[in-house]
């Protein structure tokens, strides 16, 4: 094996590929997650008793459906949406496929973060708001959002490294990433230092991704 | 400008219903700096946030300017709640937003052209002394500052009345004092009739000139903030206005003195309390005069205040001195040391 690194078993083709891979998943799982989870995080704010849309009805079905998808474990959501991805993606397995499960994974844990950092925004700064006379849509992305956008960089944050973790377990299903060669060949094939390489790999990804998300954060905070 | 026609408040849970209001008759005229002080709990703030309807009444009609904003589309509304600012204890401005887009708020959101926001927040900044601080960020700013800028902000869509929720009840006392200033100058400058609630009578006698006491969720003494102070006509006024106004028999007198001596108090009011009173009826009369407390203030730039002495001498002077009081029409009483 001339190609290899570091006395592993792979390539640095395939780790590049396998970087590559995970990038895809998580950015692309990241965006349909947010775009469905702010929004239903939103809602469970605005909704709920004696805040400015409150709606027991949406409320009440929301929170428990939230609460249902994000008891499952992410590796019986895999196994369990097989056939639903095939009817989506015409596949189950393969990264694009994993994307449709991540999905599911991330979206009520987004929108439970997501409802969480609003809720940190002070109920007077609404109320200062509904005093002006602004409209619901004001309220939420000229009042709501911005006061909690500090949170909420916070919050994608947790969400990204979440995913970077649920993705590598999706290499299980064969969608190919980091954790798919951690899985393939660190541990099925015993190859210790690609083991050692990838789990290093997502450690420093990990890590890239809190700090950016606090200095972000931190830069909102502190403007 | 703000009426309220027994209005009544119910706050409802599963678990009990709390009756915040009991049926509260109000008129707020324009030009009013209309008080109304009682103690945590009395419902002050549920009443003032009934006028923007911040909260719903349950019972009751509450015009502003003329009309029932329970009535209106949401539409109009949010256009009447224009006319309307609001401060608050806790001054509720936007952390992530610069002085200046904090005061352009309520401008923004009625689609005001940026030229034209950019003149009225500089104009208001200007107004309540901030103009400096315009590019800082309200975390950068003392209380009394940000109570300024919720001042500016309130003020940007040119309002006819501003709600002001305990608005001093976060500062010290000078910067109360200050922000009570300013508020007096939006009433006089601008014409805008202000509805104020606090626990504090001494925010009341600075700059109201009508008052209402609230206790259990009833409005239990109102007039103007003259009679009020003067003659305070239940316990819980009185207790209000003694919070301020100290007109009792000094402890140490009460416990060094025996027998029953006789002691008056004497209530000024307005230009009485400028003539050399005391000088002449120890002139006229064969009596002393001993002085226990004094104490003078002003509520709406008139003087008022109460003297409490002692008096001997002959019972027959003491009778005229207290006739000649009487017929000067100044407010004497005799009061005792055992009460
Ligand atoms: N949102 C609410 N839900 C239930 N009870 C409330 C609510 N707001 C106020 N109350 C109750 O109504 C009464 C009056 O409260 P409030 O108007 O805040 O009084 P104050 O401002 O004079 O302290 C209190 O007993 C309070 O507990
Ligand atoms: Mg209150």
């Amino acid at each position: 094996m001339n190609n290899t690194l570091w006395g592993m078993e792979i390539t640095a083709d395939q780790l590049l590929t396998g970087f590559g891979d995970t990038l895809y998943m998580v950015a692309f799982s990241l965006l349909f997650s947010v775009v469905i989870g702010l929004p239903l995080g939103i809602l469970l704010v605005i909704t709920r008793n004696g805040h400015i849309l409150e709606n027991k009805w949406v409320f009440n079905v929301l929170n428990p459906v939230i609460n249902i998808l994000r008891s499952i474990p992410f590796i019986i959501l895999l196994v369990a949406l097989i056939p639903f991805t095939r009817f989506v993606v015409g596949t189950a397995i393969g990264t694009n496929a994993a994307i449709v499960p991540l999905i599911f994974y991330a979206a009520p844990y987004i929108a439970r973060l997501v409802e969480n950092s609003l809720l940190e925004v002070d109920k007077g700064i609404i109320e200062a708001a509904e005093a002006m006379g602004a409209t619901t849509w004001q309220i939420i992305f000229r009042f709501l959002i911005p006061e909690g956008l500090s949170s909420l960089v916070l919050t994608f944050t947790t969400a990204t490294i979440g995913l970077v973790g649920a993705s590598a377990m999706a290499g299980a299903v064969g969608a190919g990433g980091v954790g798919d060669l951690a899985l393939s060949y660190g541990y099925q094939r015993f190859d210790t230092m690609t083991m050692i390489v990838t789990v290093f790999a997502l450690v420093v990804i990990v890590q890239l991704l809190q700090s950016t998300g606090n200095i972000v954060s931190k830069k909102i905070r502190r403007r | 400008m703000i009426e309220f026609q027994n209005v009544k408040k119910m706050y409802e849970s599963k678990k009990q219903t709390v009756e915040a209001l009991k049926g509260i008759d109000l008129v707020v005229e324009k030009g009013d700096i209309f008080g109304v002080v009682g103690y945590s709990g009395a419902g002050k703030s549920t009443l003032i946030r009934l006028v923007n309807l911040l909260e719903r009444p349950s019972e009751g009609r509450i015009l502003v300017n003329g009309k029932a904003l329970t009535s209106l589309k949401p539409k109009d509304l949010r256009a009447e709640k224009k006319k309307i600012g609001m401060i608050f204890q806790h001054f509720n401005l936007l952390n992530s937003k610069t002085v200046f887009d904090n005061v352009a708020m309520p401008l923004i959101l009625s689609g005001t052209p940026a030229k034209e926001i950019h003149t009225r927040v500089n104009e208001l900044l200007e107004f309540v002394g901030l103009l400096g601080k315009a590019k800082n960020y309200p975390e950068q700013l003392s209380g009394g500052q940000k109570q300024r800028i919720g001042i500016a902000r309130a003020l940007a869509t040119n309002p006819s009345i501003l709600l002001c929720d305990e608005a001093t009840s976060a500062l010290d006392p000078q910067t109360t004092s200050a922000v009570l200033q300013l508020l007096k100058k939006v009433n006089r400058e601008y014409n805008i009739t202000i509805l104020l609630i606090t626990h504090e009578m001494s925010v009341i006698r600075e700059i109201c000139n009508k008052v209402a006491v609230m206790e259990g969720g009833r409005i239990v003494e109102q007039g103007s903030v003259f009679d009020v102070f003067a003659k305070p006509q239940t316990e819980i006024a009185q207790n209000f206005v003694r919070t301020v106004i100290h007109d009792e028999i000094p402890q140490s007198f009460k416990k060094q003195s025996e027998g029953n001596p006789i002691i008056w108090k004497i209530n000024f009011i307005g230009a009485n309390s400028s003539k050399p009173l005391l000088s002449t009826i120890a002139k006229k009369f064969d009596i002393d005069l001993n002085v226990l407390s004094a104490n003078i203030s002003e509520i709406q730039e008139t003087p008022f205040g109460n003297l409490i002495m002692e008096v001997t001498g002959e019972e027959s002077e003491i009778k005229k001195a207290y006739d000649y009081i009487q017929a000067e029409n100044i407010l004497v009483q005799e009061v005792s040391v055992h009460e």
